[in-house]
């Protein structure tokens, strides 16, 4: 029996024990009678006008019950919504119709043209070879700076130059900053395309019965209320006679953060046919139809003294959207970005414009860190370029211009304020586990063995906990982003929790156990912890931008606040004293100094539902709903440490060494959270190292397999040195700033900051990623062929 | 045209009639309700459909069913004996060795291999014998924890 205080203890996980002995529930381990299987007929065009499908062929094939098109569904099916629309006056926001099968012409490879349903899942994908389309092609445009140029193919005729948006943000003056600077520094700097991969590929599975109307939807998802709602939207099938079930989902990491088009058409499906339909997503396929991320082109420019003090920082972004706007895409590339680039630092002058720009591509929306990675590359990237060409220690630059520690709101220049932050801190832990000193001089040593070495710092701030609803709202959001919880304590004295929250990985169950467990003093088995089930919760935001401890851990506190606060009630009538003078501890309500008169938890529990002496006034039962809205976002930080090693001779590029402080706030289960870190590392790393999705000019994705596409196995890490520092964030009672993105943040600078020290003694002062074997031969043999120049031009000028 | 196909699963023998073109891990999922074993891709990239063949770790998605007529495979399913965990599910738990699940059935099997083959493997062979299965989750990091733990309580150094 596990009882006392669980805050912050290595508490193994209650979700275990069925998936690793193969009991899991994922989408596909589901099973009905009468089950059909749906398949995706997809473009092969990266822009096409559709003349004519003919479906006779696939229709007549065997085990094909029915084929639909864009027409046949056109009635039903409104367009997917745009779930995140920036202010259109001042941005030109555009948002062109989407319908979930494409009707008039396709936009991306894997757009969807028609759904085939059949017996098995073998006789639904020979059928979809059979479904004739007749394509025009078009020219296609997949890079987002061509996209913009006069007289590039057109995604949408009413996206005029193929732009979404057109969004600005900024404090103080730059261009001022940059006219008095001693140092102005600029660089394009590429934050390149990624596929998300979660091992767990999308899948839904839909049911319907005609006789209640009610229509069940299980889906691989990290939010399946707003699911529920946007389905409700753009099917016009009414919000109460829909339930969407996120069973067991393999992982999610952004791209499970939206309605596709699959969720609208196995529904409406299922509803047509009478019949319950699965469509499970390949790997090649969610390559092609789930979302992608990052994809930014920045053109930065950084100004400062030239001792060391950054005065400015002007960027200016093609964001790549896609073919189409995915539900929250809009929010990346603006708030979640532009808002970031201040850092953790003092300089006041900031320049931000982003060009949302469509392309023939697939649409991009989150990935894990979402915007923020990008933000933090580019200004974790411009303090080196700039601490280099005024050749100082980038170390010793970052100190000038940290912020000071604060332990509640720091306003910054940009309009939003930090909660609590202590960057030297975090600083000086990482370098508490990493020698500096010592690592310059093994650097010396090897370079003159022919091995280059070099180490990468990233001293990143994120924002995380989302939420405030009125300041999303007002930046775009067409949802708020509360969360709710509800505490139901049965006759016995057990504990069901029910969260909005949506967790794929991340360990909820345990962690929110944890805190009931503890602040209930009932055993963790005593507590079940509810999600994913929207005929089971009330309406919850999900799972993403790290807000699930931040946010709906807090609901959940609410809600054991309210029913603490009634069971003292119930438990001092009883004792037959004023409620106030009743302390509830380890599970036991007892007044001070009258020690025998103490009633257990179990006993209060069961006397709110036999009410035979209940005071006046209250209800019988013990339950409590919450819902929690904060008033700020918050803002994790932390020093990533990585030291990279180049083979001269091959290019060939490794991660040897990894040191990771974060400040998360407050931790429930340091485990999990370090658990959380590993992961968001790899993503990182994985980025900064060896993952691209490359498309050819005419829109065909050329890394269409893992392989191609370089997922990171475990060779290509070291084990990671992971630790922290604890500055409570003030926006919620239990402190937590949220763990789920740090690592994805803050390596890729890191490490492509590293992998330059590497080579700066060469004359490098910048590297895209992915930083490749042959990426980095050439670079090096560029480099020596014009330092051999120089060298030549300087001594026939010497002669 | 149906072909039978007699495999013993976890110590079971089952004789069922299958399309020719049935993979190993459709067999297993469709046909037997086994759904531990995962497909996380259509490329033989990923391993999370990794089970025993005649004690090989094999990717199932990449062996026809009637390929595995007359062999002894073990799944997920079947790590775990009269109730006692397997050491190798002890540690993935004891160590944090998984999140989302999905890659951890393939993940486990494969380790059953590398502690058979070698009791007790330095990191870069755990590293190693991994490669062949992806996870998008843990960074490795406490994988190869799981599986230097399980090499501990199974008596190996």
């Amino acid at each position: 029996m596990t009882t006392g205080t669980l805050i912050g203890q290595e508490v193994k996980r209650v979700e275990d024990q069925a998936l690793i002995t193969g009991r899991g529930q994922y989408v596909d381990d589901l099973r009905l009678p009468g089950l059909l299987h749906l398949a995706i007929v997809r473009s092969p065009y990266g822009h096409a006008k559709i003349n004519n499908v003919d479906v006779s062929a696939a229709a007549n094939a065997p085990g094909v019950v029915s084929v639909f098109t864009g027409a046949d569904l056109a009635e039903q099916l409104g367009s997917l919504p745009a779930g995140w629309v920036l202010d259109e006056e001042s941005t030109g926001m555009k948002t062109p119709e989407h319908p979930p099968l494409a009707i008039e012409k396709v936009r991306y490879v894997g757009d969807a043209v028609a759904a085939v349903v059949a017996s098995s899942p073998a006789a639904a994908s020979d059928a979809v070879a059979l479904v004739d389309v007749d394509y025009e092609p078009l020219d296609a445009v997949t890079d987002a700076e061509q996209a913009t140029a006069d007289g590039a193919p057109q995604v949408h005729d009413d996206a005029p130059g193929n732009l979404a948006f057109d969004w600005s943000v900024g404090a103080g003056d730059y261009e001022a900053a940059a006219a008095e600077a001693d140092v102005v520094v600029s660089e394009r700097i590429v934050n390149q395309r990624l596929i998300p991969n979660p091992m767990e590929a999308r899948g839904i599975m839909a049911d319907y019965n005609a006789g209640t109307e009610q229509l069940t939807i299980w889906t691989s998802t990290q939010i399946p209320h707003l699911v529920r709602l946007l389905f409700a939207l753009v099917t016009g099938h009414p919000e109460h006679k829909v339930r969407v079930v996120a069973p067991d989902v393999g992982g999610g990491f952004g791209c499970k953060l939206y309605l596709y088009a699959e969720e609208v058409i196995c529904g409406i499906v299922a509803k047509q046919l009478e019949r319950p339909v699965k469509w499970i997503e390949g790997r090649t396929e969610n390559y092609i139809a789930t979302t992608h991320g990052r994809d930014h082109i920045a053109d930065a420019e950084i100004c400062g003294t030239s001792d060391g003090i950054v005065t400015g920082l002007k960027v200016h972004v093609y964001a790549n959207l896609g073919g189409y706007l995915s539900t929250f895409a809009p929010a990346i590339p603006t708030i979640l970005f532009g808002l970031m680039l201040g850092g953790c630092y003092k300089f006041e002058n900031l320049s931000c414009q982003v060009k949302g720009v469509f392309t023939n591509t697939t649409p991009v929306d989150a990935y894990r860190g979402a915007g923020r990675p990008e933000a933090t590359y580019v200004v974790e990237r411009m303090m080196e370029r700039y601490a280099h060409e005024i050749g100082r220690d980038v170390l010793g630059v970052r100190r000038r211009n940290f912020i000071r520690p604060f332990k509640r709101g720091h306003d910054m220049p940009i309009g939003v304020t930090y909660d609590s932050g202590n960057y030297q801190g975090a600083l000086a832990a990482a370098l508490d586990k990493f020698d500096y000193q010592a690592f310059r001089q093994e650097q010396r040593a090897a370079r003159s063995e022919g091995k280059l070495l070099g180490v990468g710092f990233s001293t990143y701030i994120e924002i995380c906990g989302m939420a405030p609803s009125a300041v999303a709202g007002a930046l775009g959001a067409g949802a708020g982003l509360w969360e709710s919880s509800t505490v139901r304590v049965h006759p016995t004295g057990t504990v069901t929790v029910f969260t909005g929250t949506s967790p794929h990985g991340q360990g909820h169950e345990t962690t929110l156990a944890q805190i009931t467990s503890s602040r209930l003093g009932v055993p963790m088995e005593n507590v079940e912890v509810v999600h994913g089930d929207t005929e089971r919760h009330q309406f919850g935001t999900g799972t993403f931008g790290s807000r699930s401890l931040a946010v709906g851990g807090q609901a959940l506190m609410m809600s054991l606040d309210k029913v603490i606060e009634k069971a003292k009630v119930i438990a001092a009538h009883e004792m037959g004293v004023d409620a106030k003078q009743v302390v509830f501890e380890n599970g036991m309500f007892y007044v001070e100094d009258i020690q025998e008169r103490e009633i257990p938890w179990g006993d209060v529990a069961l006397g709110a539902y036999w009410a035979k002496n209940l005071p006046p006034g209250i209800e019988p039962g013990l339950e409590a709903v919450s819902f929690f809205d904060p008033e700020n976002f918050t803002w994790p930080f932390g020093t990533h440490i990585a030291v990279i090693e180049i083979d001269e001779e091959t290019g060939e590029t490794k991660l040897a060494r990894y040191v990771a402080i974060d400040d998360v706030g407050n931790v429930i289960n340091p485990m999990i959270v370090d658990g959380m870190v590993h992961g968001g590392i790899a993503q990182g790393v994985g980025q900064a190292l060896q993952e691209c999705a490359v498309y050819s000019d005419d829109g065909q994705l050329l890394t269409g397999s893992m392989m191609d596409y370089a997922v990171p196995t475990a060779e290509d890490f070291p084990s990671f040195e992971v630790g922290r520092t604890v500055t409570p964030t003030t926006v919620n009672a239990l402190g937590a700033k949220g763990a789920g993105e740090t690592g994805t943040i803050a390596a890729s600078p890191a490490v492509v900051n590293a992998a330059v020290d590497a080579l700066k003694h060469l004359g490098v002062k910048h590297l895209n990623m992915p930083l490749s074997a042959e990426r980095m031969w050439r670079t090096i043999q560029d480099a020596k062929e014009e330092r051999r120049a120089r060298r030549s031009a300087a001594a026939r000028r010497g002669n | 045209m149906n072909v039978d196909v007699t495999i013993t699963i976890n110590g079971t023998e089952h004789t069922v009639q299958v399309p020719p073109r049935t993979l190993l891990s459709q067999l297993l999922r469709d046909e037997l309700d086994m759904t531990g074993t995962h497909v996380g891709c259509d490329t033989s990239s990923c391993g999370a459909c990794t089970v025993l063949v005649n004690g090989n770790a094999t990717k199932s998605c990449t062996m026809f069913a009637v390929q595995a007529d007359g062999a002894d495979v073990t799944t997920v399913e079947g790590l775990a004996s009269n109730g006692e965990l397997h050491p190798i599910q002890t540690a993935f738990r004891e160590k944090h060795g998984l999140q989302c699940g999905f890659c951890t059935p393939g993940m486990m099997v494969t380790a059953v291999q590398i502690l058979e083959r070698n009791p007790s493997p330095s990191e870069d062979e755990i590293r190693s014998g991994l490669r062949g299965n992806l996870c998008r989750c843990t960074g490795y990091h406490n994988i190869v924890a799981a599986v230097q733990y399980a090499a501990e309580i199974s008596g190996g150094e």
